[in-house]
């Protein structure tokens, strides 16, 4: 993991004084409410429904079994005892008082901790796989990257009053975990020239009222010049980028307008005018040194297959349930990837209690070289852990109750906060989430229907990201009473799409059989092997919106 | 309107706003907007006087970048504090343009955004009364380590790490 050194330090703690003043100016009433808005915004901080919301930045999802005992410590000490993970791999908190956000920001620092740019029109935490460095496979570990841009888009004084927000996913895998054509750039690491690695940098994806699949503007972009190719595109985006209009001011906006070909052009030629007065490549032994702090951990050598794993497998079947479908292939023999699921049935999905965190934090340090990482998905990934030791984790993990056996199944759902916490929505999500995830309890049920993604938005805003469910549901108010519009097909993978939608909203007593009966003419319709993504794109929606809306 | 110049109030600010449709003064540092500059900038170009222009935040500076030299001053608005466009406008005429003169950031900036204008190549801003000396004095001590470089010649964090 990267570890701060003095110079990192510093400019958290600087920033901790400097925010500390700001609320205090708040809390004497030097500032209003209204003066005092941009500045916490710059920090995270939030005002919601009924509270202040704190959003703590995980950069790329990585952290430490300290750092996680942390956020414990915070939800237990600040708010009331459970935290929410989000699709942008950080944390949030929704009942933080004020007057205590200076000692929670202090409490953070002292483990590498922050929350800056986790708000405001700036460029956000940048997200990344959370397989990154376990999976087989990868071109080149995302991590390293990603921390490269962290440091370069942190306080960055051109770039930090964008005309919105802006959000950077990096992957270095054909598979894609992190939805980086979903993002305001995208970028994916390939093979450069001599085996260095070198960038396809995708821009203007986003989700939102307008839907848009990132486009490649840069191709082959080699290591050196990261950072002066990314100066480039926020250069056009911050000269030309619309502020006339909240709705239109992302850059997917300003992508679409001037055509992927001219926006591509228009960052070439500003990239080719070599910076401004600047030195944009990184120094000698700065990669080397970013990439030492993700150097692969002291594995063992091991045998692929362990006897004691095997036969648990074989002995009890909920181990075996919960095997089959949260741990993935690890890259070192006789280790796996284990997945957390925070979608327990009937549950909230991303919340953690500080106990769970104390949990994870736990394992981490014992059996998985102190690391956890975060999902974009809600999940917390453990990624290292030996296969010897994979039932004793499980059993912990299910002492917790975190050991629900349901990733990449229909409960394992993204779920917006939605009217229960957000001042945007329009709708609940949570409660719908609970409803369907319920619904679909049968474990056989869920394995027989296969993978399955379900994502809910409680506004058009689409921080549930509906618009790449495979089934999306998105919450509407009409005239005082919330509606669910269902979308079918959406993707936000390596063939990312953006979903159709499938004909009139259903009413929240509806919802749960609309997406039964979608559910059950996927089984019907489905060939040997089909997921349902595979079965829509090849049937189409007609079949889906007859078995809808025929009765009525 | 407080005028603070490299952080130091500016009792007597010598330039004089002309609007677009008033006779430039013959004997004064007279400031026009950017739309003065290039309709009659033929004209212009031969007085003898000093002259400064004006960018609204919808200019686009490249179309003065080969008339730096010509200006005393460069005025920049920044219709409100979320208009960031003057940042990029500061980047690129001060530290691609090398322009020498007085660069100032005008309108509704935060004193919270004196540090990132001074990195992008201002040295004088024209806000509202909270722009003080004081203001600009902390603003600019706040941080000690920065991880961009601007132009601005100060070390980053990457350059002291690697012996810089």
């Amino acid at each position: 993991m990267y570890r701060y050194d003095e110079f990192d330090h510093t400019i958290v703690k600087e920033r901790v004084t400097e925010f500390t003043g700001q609320v205090k100016r708040r809390l004497a009433g030097e500032l209003t409410e209204d003066e005092f808005k941009p500045l916490r915004l710059m920090n995270g901080l939030y005002l919601q429904l009924h509270a202040y919301m704190l959003r703590v930045a995980i950069p790329y999802g990585t952290l430490s079994g300290t750092q996680m005992r942390m956020l414990a410590h915070v939800a237990r000490k600040y708010d009331k005892g459970y935290g929410h993970f989000t699709t942008r791999q950080n944390i949030q908190y929704n009942w933080p008082k004020l007057k205590d956000v200076p000692d929670i920001l202090d409490d953070l620092a002292t483990v590498e901790m922050h929350a800056i740019q986790t708000s405001g029109n700036c460029i956000r935490n940048v997200t990344s796989d959370q397989y990154a460095g376990v999976a087989a496979g990868e071109i080149d570990d995302p991590r390293v990257w990603a921390e490269i841009l962290r440091q370069w888009s942190t306080f960055h004084p051109e770039y930090t009053f964008l005309p919105r927000k802006f959000k950077i996913a990096v992957t270095g895998h054909s598979n894609d975990r992190a939805a980086i054509k979903m993002h305001d750039v995208g970028i994916i690491i390939v093979e450069g020239e001599n085996g260095e690695p070198a960038f396809d940098i995708y821009a203007g994806g986003g989700q939102g009222r307008t839907p848009m699949v990132a486009h490649l503007v840069g191709e082959k972009i080699p290591a050196r010049d990261l950072l002066h190719f990314m100066d480039a595109i926020m250069r056009v985006y911050n000269m030309h980028g619309r502020r006339d209009n909240l709705y239109k001011a992302r850059i997917k906006i300003l992508v679409h307008a001037l055509g992927a070909e001219e926006f591509a052009r228009q960052v070439k030629e500003e990239f080719a005018k070599g910076g401004a007065g600047e030195d944009l490549k990184l120094p000698d032994g700065e990669i080397e040194r970013i990439r030492a702090y993700f150097a692969p951990p002291a594995y063992e050598t091991l045998p692929d297959s362990d006897a004691g794993y095997e036969k648990a497998l074989a002995e009890d079947k909920a181990f075996a349930q919960w095997a089959r479908t949260n741990l993935a292939d690890h890259k070192v023999p006789g280790y796996a990837i284990v997945n957390v699921s925070l979608k327990p049935i009937g549950g909230i999905a991303g919340d953690a209690s500080d106990a769970q965190m104390d949990a994870v934090a736990d394992l981490a340090e014992t059996f998985s070289f102190d690391e956890v990482r975060v999902t974009h998905e809600q999940n917390l990934t453990l990624p290292d852990v030996k296969k010897s030791d994979l039932y004793e984790v499980w059993k912990r993990l299910d002492a917790a109750l975190l050991a629900t056996p349901n990733i990449g199944l229909i409960s394992d759902m993204i779920v917006c906060p939605g009217l229960d916490y957000c001042d945007l929505a329009n709708a609940r999500s949570i409660s719908i989430g609970q409803m369907i995830s319920e619904r679909f309890a049968d474990l056989d049920k869920e394995h027989d229907i296969g993978e399955l993604k379900v994502k809910i938005s409680g506004c058009i805003n689409a921080c549930g990201h509906h618009h790449v469910g495979h089934i999306g549901i998105l919450g509407v108010d009409k005239k005082g009473v919330e509606f669910y519009q269902v979308t079918l097909g959406g993707s936000a993978d390596e063939n990312a799409a953006v979903g159709d939608i499938v004909g009139p909203a259903f009413t929240e007593d509806e919802i749960v059989g609309a997406i039964e009966t979608i559910v059950e003419t996927f089984v019907a319709n489905r060939k040997d092997g089909e997921i349902f993504l595979d079965t829509y794109r090849r049937i189409g929606i007609d079949p889906f919106k007859e078995t809808l809306y025929a009765a009525a | 309107m407080p005028l603070l110049k490299d952080g130091v109030a500016v009792s007597d600010d010598k330039w004089v706003r002309v609007e677009d449709d008033a006779d430039l003064p013959e004997d004064c540092h007279a400031l026009i907007s950017m739309t003065r500059w290039l309709k009659d900038r033929d004209a212009l170009l031969t007085r003898n006087k000093p002259i400064g222009v004006a960018l609204e935040s919808s200019d686009n500076p490249d179309e003065i970048m080969d008339d730096l030299d010509r200006f005393g001053l460069i005025a920049v608005d920044f219709p409100q504090f979320k208009d960031g466009r003057g940042f990029s406008y500061g980047r690129l005429i001060r530290h691609r343009g090398k322009f020498e003169g007085e660069l100032r950031a005008t309108g509704g900036v935060l004193v919270d955004q004196l540090h990132y204008l001074v990195r992008c190549g201002y040295d004088a801003v024209d806000g509202d009364d909270r722009i003080t000396e004081e203001a600009w004095a902390d603003a600019n001590s706040r941080f000690s380590v920065v991880y961009q470089p601007t132009g601005d010649g100060q070390k980053t964090a990457l350059q002291k790490r690697h012996g810089g």
